[in-house]
């Protein structure tokens, strides 16, 4: 094993760029894991922990660029206005000592389905800056998961930073696991109301091969809630319509039984949780925030 | 009343500081919170190698070749051993029955089996080296429960058994079989107005130590090895050790090092022989250390247990008769299986008064992984089914299920069904009410903390799962009894050297036993024993090793009352060879020294009327007293094979649970609010210790109501979850407030009258718990862990 | 590969370590401060927890390589830690032994005479006192790291409430005490802390 210590981002491309097969290592939370228990003995790890513009952010006008290392804490404590799916996310990760560590890069080369920050992109709407020697492209986050573990990156890209859409309503984020703190999600969903494109967005984690979007869900949403005038009028939402929002959103889990869960508790718990997230966030659109956030 | 986590009810004070009843802290504190404690895994030696243990991939195979010469020509090897590097006849280990091959042989039995051991200059070379060892196996059918270990055409896990238990067990693929029976259940069962019975299932727990397995063993000049490692029984593991290496057992030296916590996890060996073997072929010291997956191979656990159970009842509420079988799942090898058969039997009634039951329990070999000494030992996985009981029918005659469980509870005096009577006290119900009267924490907390939900408080707690929708809460109670010690006529006794002399100008005290310190505040008890009885301040715990006689298991919530009692013993000694010597210097200067009854006290000898005879230096001098002594408690009886009757337990201990639990009832979610306690400890030494054991074990008990199970694969014997991402154990925001109320009714027969506490938590709050989320519920739930699927109905 | 840090203050080298080991590795086996403990391996019990230039994470799962140049702070240095940021002189810390538990160490460990000696050494940083007097101290494998843990916590709010206390410490698995001792330890060292003021 060696291990490729680049002190900068040009550097680190081009480390990748000659060992295509170089695992990078930034917060370590995976990596060492496999290490540690034997699953793995990568011929490179790359470290990028050298390189500090990777734990930076900027918020612009439409978007924040979150530098892939940037630590979940940070997200939890700085970006709660911009990202605030992602920041509820980002407190249901592991502990605080792995909060510290790791970020949505991380998240993001992994690519496992039960991944925390997925859902929680996926609902804001994201891009993911890839950038090899050859250039830099920007991965549309409903893209980039392509199969359990596997993304759309080329062996020889790393992740940048992600741009993600601030928010421009209210976001929430649910995660189920059977211990109340620092447990890998059984399934998780998120949710982010769009109001000016007038558009639901979704997000589920672990209750597929990959993380998704209840698109059918969204559709049906997003036209019920047009239809009935609600984004306007900002009354209660129907309870068939929210019955039948998480109908359809449990029929877009396509899980497994494993360890953690069955098939069936999975479709279920994530029909209760877009019902919860989308009641939350209705009545925090309706201004009624009470009771929606959640502390901590 | 105490509720807020210290008891009140303790007499404090004795006349020398530091004694006995005190809160005394603990002597290794300083070591522990500095990190320079040395546990078994931090040592570390000159020159020392790594070793590893190549264990199998699957659990039931004949192993048709083994290949090592790949492994042995890596670079930085210095020795791979299978089976055949083995240096002695004996070839097996166990602790009652020798069934455990030191390396597997033709054969594995279960997952993770060891098969080859590897010695290198790093772990990462011995691990490299052992991933090129090729083992070539044929795999059989498996054993997983009852009907496959039973079949007609069963594979025999173990052929041609001789132990002095298969002449009595139906099937030999039956580890040991415990049937008691007394009156006539079946009369009885016509006079009942009501009869309730279920089916019961209780997964398979871990002890979830944090310290791994580890140790370092250093070969001697003499041929010999000393062995420093974490365990709960020097002197067991030294009779299994010894002969495997081919040594007598003065050539094999054992040190206690630092021990990360037990729980019955440390009573068979893992890896001493393992580390002893390549010391000796190598001539290096060599060290080895599991991580946390090898971890969950590297040990037995609970046995996860299949309970049946029918209990009638008048309609006045007064239990008419109880008839149960428990099949305990053993696993591959019997560790301490024929025990727990005999506590899960014996103990299957519960604390209530029931004079006509019938009984069984088993324990099965099968290709699962092996099972054998966890906190609560075969009461645990019997008071999780009759409590369950004890609710069903209290529901069944409407009545409440505190005041049902009372108008049955066991007192001092009540005949057990083996046939014993209960000779101290047994306050069952007085516990009940205790835990009953506790306040009870306000309703939905959440909202009283302020605007917003406080997720922390809620089920689901970080992950954001509920704001208070579907939130109902729920209470449940449980009591449970277990014995204390060792049982069944073993000779149970521990062994302690206590030596007094002057030093520096001052007595002093040193304490030496081979007890193994836990982490359960042993050493901190055994100095208080000698302050009190020698009436020095300065006591000294000389390390746990061989150097000393047994003192027995660390275990079945014994230590304070037998190595406690051999510690006090020999402190007397000491105190009477002191006042000897005193009486031989100034026993003419002052006619007390014949007449008076004689105490050591504040570094004097005083009489019983307080007046001061001499100070301990002058009688002592450069004189120093050196007394090592055997103490046991009172003689236990085996139980009669065929119907159980025998006065086959020395103490019995009590603990009851009030479990407060709000559960989001569309997700399967479940918050502990409250986990109230009330515990007979006959004495408590030391409250600070007693309320910790307390809390520790009903957190334990905790785990296994709502998330701690090993998952087993039905088809392969494989475990699926050996790690702690998956194995989960509770988190500080998963344990309630634990407040407990300590009763001290002394029991005449033990040392100070003190009752073992460390495991009767461990056993009521698991049910405790269950009742209270079927009483959020309404579900039936008769296994445990309880998962989400299970609330859900999913 | 080699690597340079700084531990307690001190600067550490090590040689010849395998590109696979962690820093918790580094510490306990090549620079004879084995406080940090190897419970799991995996980030899941924070027993190995240290700061990292000030943050507190699992050593386990940070590679060795990734700490050159960098500050470390262990359980050994704890003490003296917390005395420097008392005095507002953070991260000079203490020098720390030989390596690893040495053998004949081991074999004269003795409990010393009596626990109350323990107020009266100093040596102790307020965390580590709180947590013997408290008895949050059972077996200690889980102590070093909630004590690098709850040290952090209280250096960032001295004034925690219960529930900021149990999600601070939620990454750290304690399997003895059932967490109430632990609770009383965290709350009586910002009661004394608040005595000071």
């Amino acid at each position: 094993m060696d291990f490729l210590r680049p002190a900068s981002w040009e550097e680190a491309l081009a480390a990748k760029a000659e060992h295509p097969t170089a695992v990078p290592i930034a917060g370590g939370t995976d990596v060492m894991v496999e290490i540690n228990f034997d699953h793995r003995r990568p011929e490179y790890l790359l470290d990028l922990n050298r390189i500090g513009e990777l734990t930076e952010w900027e918020v612009g006008q439409e978007n924040v660029r979150l530098g892939a290392s940037v630590p979940y804490s940070h997200i939890m404590e700085h970006l709660r206005a911009e990202l605030p799916g992602l920041a509820l996310a980002s407190h249901t990760v592991a502990s605080p000592q792995i909060r510290n560590r790791g970020g949505v890069g991380g998240n993001l080369g992994t690519a496992s389905p039960a991944g925390d920050a997925h859902p929680a992109l996926l609902a804001a709407g994201a891009e993911v800056e890839a950038e090899s020697v050859r250039g830099t492209r920007m991965i549309p986050i409903d893209a980039f998961y392509t199969g359990v573990k596997r993304n759309a990156l080329e062996p020889d890209e790393l992740i940048r930073a992600v741009h993600i859409r601030k928010a421009d309503g209210p976001q929430q984020y649910s995660k189920v696991g059977t211990r109340n703190a620092m447990v890998i999600a059984v399934c998780a969903f998120g949710l982010a109301l769009h109001p000016e494109t007038r558009t639901v967005r979704t997000g589920i984690g672990s209750a597929a091969p990959t993380p998704v979007r209840a698109k059918e869900a969204e559709e049906f949403l997003n036209a019920a809630l047009e239809e009935g005038g609600f984004w306007d009028s900002r009354t209660i939402i129907t309870p068939s319509i929210a019955k039948q929002f998480a109908a359809l959103a449990a029929g877009a889990c396509n899980p497994i039984d494993d360890v953690r869960g069955t098939a069936s508790y999975r479709r279920h718990a994530v029909g209760i949780m877009a019902r919860r997230t989308l009641g939350w966030t209705w009545e925090s659109y309706r201004g009624n925030g009470r009771s929606t956030e959640g502390a901590a | 009343m105490g509720v807020t986590g210290n008891p009140t009810s303790i007499n404090q004070g004795t006349r020398t500081k530091g004694g006995i009843g005190e809160s005394t802290l603990r002597p290794d504190g300083i070591l522990k919170v500095t990190g320079e404690f040395a546990y078994s895994s931090d040592m570390w030696h000159e020159d020392m190698l790594w070793g590893h243990t190549l264990r199998s991939t699957v659990a039931h195979a004949e192993i048709v070749s083994i290949d090592t010469s790949e492994a042995l020509a890596t670079s930085g090897v210095y020795a791979v051993l299978t089976y055949d590097d083995l240096p002695s006849t004996v070839k097996n280990y166990g602790l009652e029955i020798q069934d455990t091959p030191v390396l597997a042989h033709g054969k594995v039995r279960h997952h993770g089996e060891p098969v080859a051991l590897v010695a290198a200059d790093h772990p990462e070379t011995a691990r490299r080296a052992a991933a090129k060892i090729r083992i070539d196996y044929r795999e059989l059918p498996v054993i997983t429960d009852e009907a496959s270990a039973t079949a007609p055409d069963a594979i025999l896990v173990h052929e041609g058994r001789d132990d002095h238990h298969a002449e009595h067990v139906p099937h030999p693929n039956i580890v040991h079989r415990q049937p008691i029976v007394r009156g006539d259940a079946d009369a009885a069962a016509a006079r009942a107005d009501v009869v309730v019975s279920g089916e019961y299932v209780f997964g398979m727990q871990d002890q979830a130590f944090l310290g791994p397995e580890s140790g370092l063993a250093v070969p001697a000049e003499d041929g010999g090895v000393d062995l420093y490692v974490a365990t709960q029984w020097l002197h067991s593991d030294l009779r299994q050790i010894a002969p495997v290496l081919g040594l007598p057992e003065d050539k094999v030296r054992m040190t206690l090092s630092g021990v990360g916590g037990a729980f019955g996890g440390r009573e068979d060996l893992s890896m001493q022989i393992h580390a002893c073997l390549l010391a000796l072929r190598t001539g290096k010291p060599v060290k080895i250390v599991y991580n946390r997956f090898e971890s969950f191979f590297g040990h037995v656990h609970r046995h996860p247990a299949k309970l049946w159970y029918e209990h009638g009842a008048t309609r006045d509420g007064k239990l008419t008769h109880m008839k149960c079988r428990i099949v305990l799942d053993g696993g591959a090898y019997a560790s301490a299986s024929p025990a727990v058969v005999g506590n899960a039997s014996s103990l299957s009634v519960g604390p209530y008064v029931i004079d006509d039951v019938d009984i069984e329990a088993i324990a099965l070999y099968t290709n699962n992984p092996p099972c054998g000494a966890m906190r609560g030992f075969g009461a645990v996985q019997a008071c999780f089914a009759y409590e369950a009981q004890m609710d069903k029918l209290a529901a069944e005659l409407g009545m409440d299920p505190v005041e049902f469980r009372q108008l049955n509870a066991m007192e001092q005096g009540t005949l057990l069904p083996t046939g014993q009577v209960v000779d101290s006290p047994a306050p069952v119900a007085e516990l009940l009410r205790r835990v009953k009267a506790m306040p009870l924490p306000p309703e939905r907390q959440w909202e009283v903390a302020g605007e917003q939900a406080d997720v922390r408080a809620l089920p689901g707690g970080l992950s954001n799962t509920t704001h208070g929708e579907g939130v109902v809460r729920g209470i449940g109670y449980a009591v449970g009894l277990k014995n204390v010690g060792f049982s069944e006529g073993f000779d149970d006794y521990s062994t302690a050297r206590v030596r007094m002399e002057v030093v520096a100008g001052e007595p002093v005290a040193t304490v030496h036993t081979a007890m193994a310190e836990v982490g359960q505040g042993g050493v901190t008890v055994h100095a208080q024993i000698a302050r009190t009885e020698l009436g020095v301040s300065q006591v000294t715990i000389h390390p746990a090793d061989t150097q000393v006689g047994s003192a027995g298991s660390t275990s079945a919530s014994r230590q304070t009352y037998v190595t406690g009692g051999a510690v006090k013993h020999s402190c007397e000694a000491v105190r009477e060879k002191v006042l000897e010597i005193g009486r031989r210097k100034f026993g003419t200067y002052h006619p007390a020294w014949a007449t008076a009854e004689l105490l050591l006290e504040g570094g004097k000898v005083v009489t019983d009327g307080g007046e001061v005879l001499a100070d301990l230096v002058d009688v002592l001098e450069d004189e120093a007293v050196d007394i090592e002594l055997e103490w046991r408690h009172r003689p236990t009886e085996a139980f009669d094979l065929r119907t159980g009757q025998g006065n086959g337990h020395v103490q019995y201990s009590f603990a009851a649970h009030r479990a407060v639990v709000e559960v989001d009832t569309e997700l399967g979610l479940v918050k502990v609010v409250e986990l109230a306690c009330a515990q007979d400890v006959g004495k408590a030494l030391n409250p600070l210790s007693v309320v910790g054991q307390i809390q520790g074990g009903t957190t334990q008990g905790l785990g296994v109501a709502v998330m701690e199970e090993i998952i087993v694969d039905p088809k392969t014997a494989k475990v699926r979850n050996p790690s702690f991402t998956d194995y989960l154990i509770p988190t500080i925001l998963d344990t309630p407030t634990v407040p407990v109320d300590v009763l001290e009714l002394a029991d005449d027969h033990a040392p100070y009258g003190l009752r073992g506490v460390g495991e009767a938590p461990t056993l009521s709050s698991t049910p405790a718990v269950l009742a209270a989320i079927r009483n959020a519920t309404g579900l039936e739930l008769n296994r445990t862990p309880v998962r989400p699927e299970h609330l859900t109905g999913t | 590969m080699r690597v340079n840090f700084t531990v307690n203050g001190r600067r550490h080298e090590a040689d010849d370590v395998w590109e696979g080991e962690s820093l918790l590795y580094v510490l306990r086996e090549r620079m004879g401060l084995p406080g940090s403990k190897n419970a799991c391996e995996q980030g899941e019990c924070g027993s190995c927890t240290v700061r990292l230039d000030g943050v507190p994470v699992c050593s386990c799962l940070v590679a060795a390589g990734q700490v050159e140049g960098r500050e470390v702070v262990t359980v050994e240095g704890l003490a003296d830690f917390a005395t420097h940021r008392a005095e507002q002189h953070p991260g000079s810390g203490c020098a720390s032994g030989a390596c690893g538990t040495a053998l004949d160490k081991a074999r004269r460990w003795e409990a010393g005479p009596s626990g109350e000696e323990s107020r009266e050494t100093g040596e102790l940083s307020p965390i580590q006192q709180a947590f013997i007097d408290a008895g949050a101290v059972q077996c200690g494998f889980c102590t070093p790291g909630l004590l690098v843990a709850a040290d952090e916590l209280l250096e960032r709010n001295p004034e925690p409430s219960d529930a900021d206390i149990r999600e601070a410490l939620s990454g750290n698995l304690c399997r003895c005490t059932g967490y109430e001792k632990i609770l009383d330890a965290v709350r009586l060292a910002a009661a004394r802390a608040e005595e000071t003021v």
